[in-house]
């Protein structure tokens, strides 16, 4: 299956040294994905600098947009300091970014920093559902399969899992809204919130997550058809976490389930279930959490792509608006902060397994 | 044998390692036999290669070629599936068949490409990597490093834009953030191999180390390198139709996958048939490559190996 090979690379065995030294060794490895984090956060600022301002051909008529004249596009090359030499350019590019100030939006004529954080709560409230929804079905469903290895059930959920990364993310979107919205009709086409009830019970945003906000300020209407229309976007972002998480568990309850202490607590009579989803789950998830975490990272850029198709107003829909209108300071802003997001949960995550599984060598 | 077995714990890894060398050809032939009691990835393969045949050959299977490239039919838009039309028309009346089959052209040939960049740039740099250590190797891998740190999608996307859409441009987008995948996985490999007996002979007898990389590193590593690729050219094609929906990749009239189903994507809930044909299309060839990718790696393993002799 396919996640043999990563489950391989996450576990690592090592001898259990005494507690002092692992503390020590803790903390140089702590320390030394710090300086790593610093490292690829740098690199990445280098490489997006290439992109914005080195690729294209011309960047000054890429900034200027769809329709550049001669003038605008003079203009535009003394404006981003195009005459200057690259490694000057490299630190004006870096010294704005760290101001926060990400330019302003070809297309919207808003500033970036404004639009990023308007959009980005619906991306990560879309993400963090469809998490919740592929661990709420993947892990029962990983440790049943794992359990009864060889049953139908182990091989229909590996058939699931194979199709789930097979299938176009945003062609499973259309197939949805044609299932739910066409034929049965029971759930919205897209949008994050029906236009009456943001008229009639509009939600006073504090977080920006509509589930949220509305929940906090009792605004039962609202709450309810948010979580309407959260459910099959996020369900189509979840269907590839769903089969991460199912091979996931299962391959590490498998691996579990042959341990002595499982043979001796059925020996002494505990239920299955408990053995199952207590004791065997406890050591099994570690991996699981990994993946989890990795798919939550996935997650942001095939919101991309959901968000698109059911017109969820999130960082996906900004920036492929901003690459179908060759909105530069838009890509390279919004490339910028997932990728941050992507490097700083990674270091999380890292961090995370290390602290939870004392097997982890810290090398 | 007396003076090898003060070495036990190196030998059945050297003995595998000299047994590979002698006998490529043996491993391979033992692979297929594994890989040809697989019923999913036989079936698989058949339709790998019937795309590849109806891409090839889709201007002699279809009676409209012309639509096929492009050329727009408008009087018969939105045709159900019938038997002029088996797959319907689409909304400039052209029959989606023929896109099908015109669209194959581009997604096999994108996902191919991107694979085949992806390996002879990736491969070559983790072998060096790999087998020369010190800062060559630091370089190679902290410039890796660089491009995985990046959510692949995104970068791809971002280096299409910055390129312009077109064919050419989303292959060499999508290449630049697959090769550090190859990368580590050989230079890892290499990591191991160096330490074997045949490299060691090699070098004592004097053979310079780009001609152990080229004859003795490279082809002992070549089994993992095929079965990532194999599962890689469903993904490549997968990515290259996700750069076409969003507008990136080729621009119309040319047929292609990613685009046909963003075409089709506002008629889908009344007429599915388009956007619909291009997204089964899309997913057989991928589940496809995916299976296929399972069964090889499987038939690479001698432990999951089936082997009936």
């Amino acid at each position: 299956m396919y996640c043999q090979g990563l489950h391989g690379s996450l576990v690592s065995h090592a001898n259990p040294d005494n507690r002092r030294e692992n503390r020590m060794r803790w903390f140089d490895y702590l320390l030394r994905r710090l300086i790593m984090a610093v490292f690829v956060l740098i690199s990445v600022s280098v490489i997006t600098f290439f992109i914005a301002r080195v690729i294209p051909s011309d960047p000054a008529a890429a900034w200027v947009g769809s329709h550049p004249t001669q003038e605008l596009i003079a203009k535009a090359r003394l404006q981003l300091g195009l005459d200057r030499p690259l490694w000057v350019q490299y630190l004006r590019f870096m010294g704005d970014l760290l101001r926060g100030n990400f330019g302003v939006s070809v297309r919207t004529h808003q500033p970036i920093l404004n639009d990023t954080k308007a959009y980005l709560p619906a991306t990560l409230e879309l993400v963090v559902v469809a998490m919740i929804i592929a661990v709420i079905i993947g892990i029962p469903l990983g440790v049943l399969s794992g359990a009864r290895k060889g049953s139908w059930l182990d091989h229909s959920t590996r058939l699931i899992a194979i199709a789930g990364v097979s299938l176009p993310i945003f062609f499973l979107g259309l197939l949805l809204q044609l299932t739910f919205f066409g034929k049965l009709g029971l759930l919205p086409l897209g949008s994050r919130i029906s236009n009456d009830i943001a008229l009639n019970h509009p939600i006073h945003v504090q977080t920006g997550f509509y589930l949220v906000d509305s929940l906090i300020t009792g605004n039962w209407a609202a709450f309810r058809d948010a979580s309407v229309h959260i459910i099959l976007p996020a369900f189509a972002l979840a269907i590839f976490d769903i089969g991460l998480t199912i091979c996931m568990t299962r391959s590490s309850m498998v691996e579990v389930l042959n341990e002595k202490y499982i043979l001796a607590a059925r020996a002494s009579g505990i239920s299955e279930r408990a053995v199952l989803f207590v004791l065997a789950l406890k050591n099994a998830i570690i991996p699981t959490i990994t993946v989890i975490g990795l798919s939550f990272v996935y997650s942001l850029t095939g919101a991309i792509l959901v968000e698109v198709i059911f017109s969820w107003p999130g960082l996906g829909s900004y920036v492929t608006n901003a690459v179908l209108s060759i909105d530069f300071p838009v890509i390279v802003s919004v490339t910028l902060v997932v990728t941050v997001f992507y490097v700083i949960i990674n270091l999380i995550l890292d961090l995370v397994q290390a602290a939870l599984d004392p097997r982890i060598t810290l090398n | 044998m007396a003076e090898l077995s003060n070495i036990p714990a190196r030998l059945p890894e050297d003995l595998a390692a000299q047994r590979q060398v002698t006998s490529r050809a043996k491993e391979y032939s033992l692979m297929w036999q594994a890989f040809r009691r697989d019923p999913l990835a036989l079936i698989s393969l058949v339709i790998i290669l019937f795309f590849i045949f109806a891409a090839i050959l889709a201007p002699v299977i279809t009676p409209y070629a012309a639509q096929g490239r492009g050329d727009p039919n408008i009087l018969e838009k939105f045709k159900p599936p019938s038997m002029k039309h088996w797959l319907g028309t689409d909304y400039l009346g052209r029959d989606v068949l023929a896109r099908i089959l015109y669209g194959a052209r581009v997604s096999l040939s994108m996902g191919f490409m991107v694979v085949i960049i992806a390996v002879l740039v990736g491969v070559p740099l983790g072998a060096v990597a790999g087998y020369f250590g010190g800062w060559l190797d630091n370089v190679i891998m902290r410039i890796t490093d660089m491009f995985l740190a990046f959510p692949s999608l995104l970068l791809a996307m971002a280096i299409a834009a910055a390129l312009g859409p077109s064919f050419t441009n989303a292959m060499i987008a999508i290449a630049l953030t697959w090769w550090p995948w190859y990368t580590r996985l050989v230079r890892a490999q290499v990591l191991s191999l160096r330490e074997r007996f045949f490299i060691d002979a090699s070098r004592s007898i004097g053979v310079s180390d780009l001609t152990i990389i080229r004859r003795h590193v490279i082809p002992n590593i070549m089994t993992p390198v095929l079965v990532q690729a194999t599962m890689d050219i469903g993904s490549a094609i997968l990515t290259g139709a996700t750069i076409s929906f969003i507008g990136l990749g080729v621009q119309p009239p040319t047929a292609e996958w990613g685009g046909m189903i963003s075409d089709g994507r506002i008629y889908f809930i009344e007429r599915p048939w388009f956007a619909g044909s291009a997204g089964m299309a899309i997913f057989l060839i991928v589940l496809a490559f995916n299976l296929i990718g399972d069964a090889l790696r499987d038939a690479a393993d001698p432990r999951t190996r089936r082997i009936v002799t």
